[in-house]
């Protein structure tokens, strides 16, 4: 399958955190390599394919969120205008003037807007306009007839196609972490055509931009031995230290930090350089952020890794990606799971 | 010396190995079984089938450092902490860098080419780096690598009317009272706990209690003490001194009251000399323990400790040592009292 | 009903000693379910059996209160203290607050800026002329609730504490209304909700429930200049979309307005930007809970004074009593 085609369809449908079913459901038909598929109490979509090792089998997780921030109707104005909130975390400045899509009774066009700069009061012009002053208009001229249509709690996401740019660079919403799902879907590419001995777990999980729920309670059903969460980190920009980003086209960021097993870290990068997959080393002082974090400390613990898509303007509508770095994390996976063996994996909790 | 060798070993949230290495040694001859899990917590096991209540000592193996993020183009290092570290204690000291163990100094402008109101000025983390002597970057990579860790290099010693001054007496001096406590002869059974990353969200602590299921659990630490100029007494805290010091809150637990009633009692009751914590910021592994699977009954017991997450933390002798008496003669209430609650 | 919410919201229990209050819950449903336990955090579970081909459904309501606890006593007998969940500045000043032996103090500030004013910078004056004197009366770790009676106002009623004793009370009501319920009922009155949903969490773990519900007070924006919020006084129970700790599963909030439309109760949406209850808790234990909640509206909270609508809790209690009888295969 071309899983840059199904990324873009990915990117470009509607999924915020708590209601992933759209995306669920793309993801599920795409998925042709899974020898069994179930979804969890609070929908995380898990798909198995079995390894060939004797029993018990060792069992690894792969994880990639599929949610995407959003925003929420907290009330319909006079004037048929909607006052909203956040899911996720939004850096108010990127809302104004996008085009977005209002999830009421049907998927409805709405513009984020605020008053004019020409009505402004002196000085107000060089601040950021306040979450609270924005507003999303519907294009309709009543309280009334906007009823018609939305109520509180109605979900909106932003409105952007996927844009190619030089090379293999994408722009697009929600690569975080539709790109990661992306490399899994690599991954098993791949893996299909070698032999391994463990179960993989590909699990897309829900909700992890409110506080990586859906990876604690589908770590809990599986109880794997080794987990790989692949998530987005920051690609390199003009604004930002070079010691806080991972280049664009030189392959996955591999974490070091807490919340990386030594083992399998030093496994990762030993792979990577047997078969020339270039990768960054990404420091990370702080274990949390993604869902390594609530991974590694499931029940008896597992051992964890995070891999890294590098992505530029993260939380905005025009997310940067080489699409090449999603295939070569797709790689890596699968390289490194075809050279898993149990003995390995039972030496994780020697120490 | 035991609380001199603990404290002068290395080991940062998630890199534990050295004091790992060093407690198993410690322990082996006083413990029945030694395991550990995949986050490289060290669960040590006295009377695995005996009857009894299962009472889980913890204290956290790991030390609040620094992480190399970036190297400069002149060989300096950049870094950031791990773990809580007030930028203000690092400007001036010196370190010890990666598994090589190369010498390195926290470097800072000289006091001659500064303006006034720049000394006024806290130094932020991106404004220090680390200098090894290096001549370039490429020099510096021969060396170290990025996500390896600086430590603070402080000596352990016993100075003053009492007191030990080392690094990261949070959480060492709990690991060398669990240490003490292992050899104690019991019949119940006993599991002390020594955890990872703590310092980092109280991360190892709930993965040792989900195997470990506890019916109560005493966390041991090292907690701060602001008995110090400047500082109104209410704010203190706890002081040096004064004895081992009782939570009864903190931001990640409610202590279990019957338990922290129980250990005032006792104390009175054997002339120890203990004191309330007067403080409810920061956790500990009890809030993790607390609400592991169905839930455990926690108490902590702390060591009061000046300039804790600094280079040279102080404590009183005296106190540690109130804290193993209380502590052993609860374990031996444990032991006499014929029907555990 | 008034009486209940009168006698819960006037008991002490701040987070972590609870027992005065699960102790009197446990007196008003005794008779009316058929086994009463208590774990080891403290969580008083009461449970109704069901059908045998039902769902379990957990109910969560939290006993705790916000409050104070003794940090220091001075050389002149006043006490410094600390805030035992989320408790503002300016609702502690000239406000006087109770300790369990009934010991009254009031609450004063040290000539400051007001802007400048933190917790270390108030204390609590109980009266006592020495040190010796207040320590007979009070320890350090002293936990202390704000001290005001319950006020009828007739469809209004203020107090402190409504939350969550309002939520116990929709509880014990609905307890005495439910009658052979077709799903399995777990009534936990829960712990230390107001310092981090504690108490649920254990609980959810051990009961393992196929839904969790939190009936919890969320606030309003029907006040003066008040921060924006749809929900108001007198419209009905509010159905949680999200609050900061939880998501509501679409379909949990679906089959909560749906019962609501079906038995006409008045409802309205809930969208809560910042503020958790027990169901954040609840949804993510073990392998996952399906979960959301049911709220009263309250004005004022987690001030001393807080309000509600006696029949916003009346159609609380009514949603309640729905759902325990809500066939709920749509879960599975």
């Amino acid at each position: 399958m071309d899983v840059k085609h199904f990324l873009r369809n990915l990117s470009e449908s509607s999924g915020v955190s708590g209601y992933e079913q759209n995306i669920t459901e793309q993801i599920s038909t795409a998925c042709t390599w899974a020898d069994d598929m179930r979804r969890d109490k609070l929908g995380n979509l898990i798909m198995l394919k079995r390894g060939e090792g004797t029993k018990p089998k060792k069992k690894i997780m792969l994880a990639a969120h599929m949610d995407e921030i959003g925003l929420i109707i907290t009330k319909v104005e006079k004037g048929g205008f909607l006052r909203f909130g956040t899911i996720g975390g939004f850096d108010q400045r990127v809302l104004l003037g996008q085009e977005v899509i209002v999830h009421g009774k049907t998927p409805s066009l709405g513009i984020i807007g605020a008053k004019p700069p020409h009505v402004q009061a002196h000085g107000e012009q060089n601040k950021a306009v306040k979450l609270e002053d924005l507003f999303i208009d519907l294009g309709y001229d009543t309280k009334e007839d906007a009823e018609k249509l939305v109520r509180i709690g109605d979900l909106v996401t932003l409105k952007r196609e996927v844009i190619d740019l030089q090379s293999s660079l994408l722009a697009g919403k929600a690569f975080d972490d539709r790109a990661g799902v992306a490399a899994i879907f690599e991954c098993f590419k791949i893996l299909s055509t070698l032999h391994h001995e463990v179960d993989v777990y590909g699990v897309a999980t829900v909700q992890e931009e409110v506080g990586l729920r859906g990876a604690v309670t589908s770590t809990y059903g599986i109880v794997p031995d080794l987990g790989i969460a692949i998530d987005v980190s920051f690609g390199d920009q003009p604004d930002l230290r070079e010691s806080e980003t991972i280049k664009l086209g030189n392959g996955p960021g591999i974490a070091i930090g807490p919340h990386v097993h030594p083992k399998v870290y030093d496994r990762m990068v030993k792979t990577a350089k047997e078969w020339n997959i270039k990768y960054s080393l990404d420091p990370s002082p702080s274990p949390g952020g993604t869902d390594a974090y609530a991974i590694q400390v499931a029940q008896a613990g597992v051992a964890t890794i995070l891999l890294s898509v590098p992505l530029r303007y993260m939380h905005t509508s025009i997310e940067t990606i080489d699409y090449d770095d999603v295939k070569s994390t797709g790689k890596l996976m699968a390289m490194f799971i075809a050279g898993l063996n149990n003995e390995f994996v039972e030496g994780l909790t020697c120490f | 010396m035991l609380l001199a060798q603990l404290t002068e070993v290395n080991g940062a949230p998630g890199q534990e190995g050295e004091v790992r290495n060093l407690i198993r040694e410690q322990i082996e001859p006083f413990v029945d079984e030694i395991k550990t899990d995949a986050l490289g917590n060290l669960i040590a096991i006295k009377n695995p089938r005996a009857i009894g209540p299962k009472v889980m000592l913890a204290a956290h193996m790991d030390e609040v450092a620094l992480m190399i993020v970036g190297i400069k183009n002149n060989g300096m290092l950049e870094f950031r902490p791990i773990g809580g570290i007030d930028p203000r204690v690092l400007v001036a000291k010196t370190v010890i860098v990666g598994k090589k163990k190369i010498n390195g100094v926290i470097g800072a402008k000289p006091i001659h080419l500064q303006r006034p109101d720049e000394r006024e000025k806290a130094l932020s983390i991106q404004e220090l780096y680390i200098d090894m002597g290096v001549k370039d970057k490429e020099e510096a990579k021969r060396l170290v690598s990025l996500g390896e860790i600086a430590y603070f290099t402080t000596k352990y010693e016993e100075f003053g009317e009492g007191k030990v001054k080392a690094k990261a007496l949070d959480d060492r001096v709990g690991c060398a009272l669990a240490i003490r406590l292992l050899q104690e002869d019991l019949s119940f059974p006993l599991i002390a706990a020594f955890t990872v990353q703590e310092e980092v969200g109280l991360r190892g602590a709930g993965v040792a209690t989900y195997q470990i299921k506890p019916d109560l659990a005493l966390i041991l630490e090292g907690t701060t003490a602001s008995d110090v100029p400047g500082t109104d007494e209410h704010k203190h805290a706890t002081s040096l001194g004064k004895g081992p010091a009782i939570t009864f809150m903190d931001r990640a637990v409610i202590t279990h009251p019957p338990l922290v009633k129980e250990l005032f009692a006792l104390a009175n009751e054997k002339n120890i000399p203990v004191q309330a914590r007067r403080n409810t910021a920061g956790g500990t592994d009890a809030g993790q323990i607390q609400l592991t699977e169905s839930g455990t009954k926690v108490a902590v017991i702390a060591v009061p400790c000046r300039y804790i997450h600094s280079p040279a933390s102080v404590m009183s002798k005296k106190d540690y040592d109130g804290a193993y008496e209380l502590i052993k003669h609860y374990l031996r209430c444990l032991e006499e009292r014929e029907d555990f609650q | 009903m008034k009486e209940t919410i009168r006698q819960l919201t006037e008991a002490f229990g701040p987070s972590g000693y609870e027992t005065e209050v699960t102790s009197l819950i446990k007196t008003m449903i005794t008779d009316f379910v058929d086994e009463i336990k208590t774990d080891v955090l403290g969580n008083l579970i009461a449970i109704k059996k069901g059908a045998s081909n039902g769902h379990k459904i957990m109910f969560a309501a939290h006993t705790d209160e916000i409050g104070v606890v003794v940090t220091h006593i001075d050389k002149e007998g006043f006490l410094r203290f600390a805030t035992v969940g989320g408790v503002g500045i300016s609702t502690l000043v000239g406000n006087r607050v109770r300790f369990p032996n009934g010991i009254i103090g009031v609450i004063y500030h040290e000539k400051a800026d007001w802007k400048d004013l933190k917790i270390d910078k108030l204390y609590i004056d109980i009266g006592a002329e020495s040190k010796e004197e207040a320590m007979e009366q009070v320890k350090i770790g002293e936990f202390g609730i704000f001290h005001r009676e319950f006020c009828d106002l007739g469809n209004r009623l203020i107090a402190k504490s409504m939350d969550d004793r309002v939520g116990c009370a929709v509880l014990v009501e609905a307890i005495k209304k439910i009658k052979e319920p077709r799903n399995a009922l777990y009534f936990v009155f829960t712990t230390q909700e107001e310092v981090g949903l504690r108490g649920a969490r254990t609980a959810a773990y051990d009961l393992e429930p196929d839904l969790g519900i939190a009936v919890d007070v969320t606030i309003t924006g029907d006040m003066p200049e008040a921060r924006r919020m749809e929900v108001s006084l007198g419209k009905g129970a509010a159905i949680k979309v999200k609050d900061s700790s939880l998501i509501v599963h679409p379909k949990v909030k679906q089959i909560l307005m749906d019962l609501a439309e079906k038995n006409k109760i008045p409802y309205q949406m809930e969208v809560l930007e910042f503020g958790g209850t027990d169901a954040g808790a609840i949804h993510l234990t073990r392998s996952g809970v399906p979960s959301g909640a049911i709220s009263i509206p309250t004005r004022y909270v987690h001030s001393p004074s807080e309000m509600i609508d006696i029949r916003d809790v009346e159609a609380s209690v009514d949603l309640v009593v729905a759902l325990a009888n809500k066939e709920l295969n749509e879960l599975n």
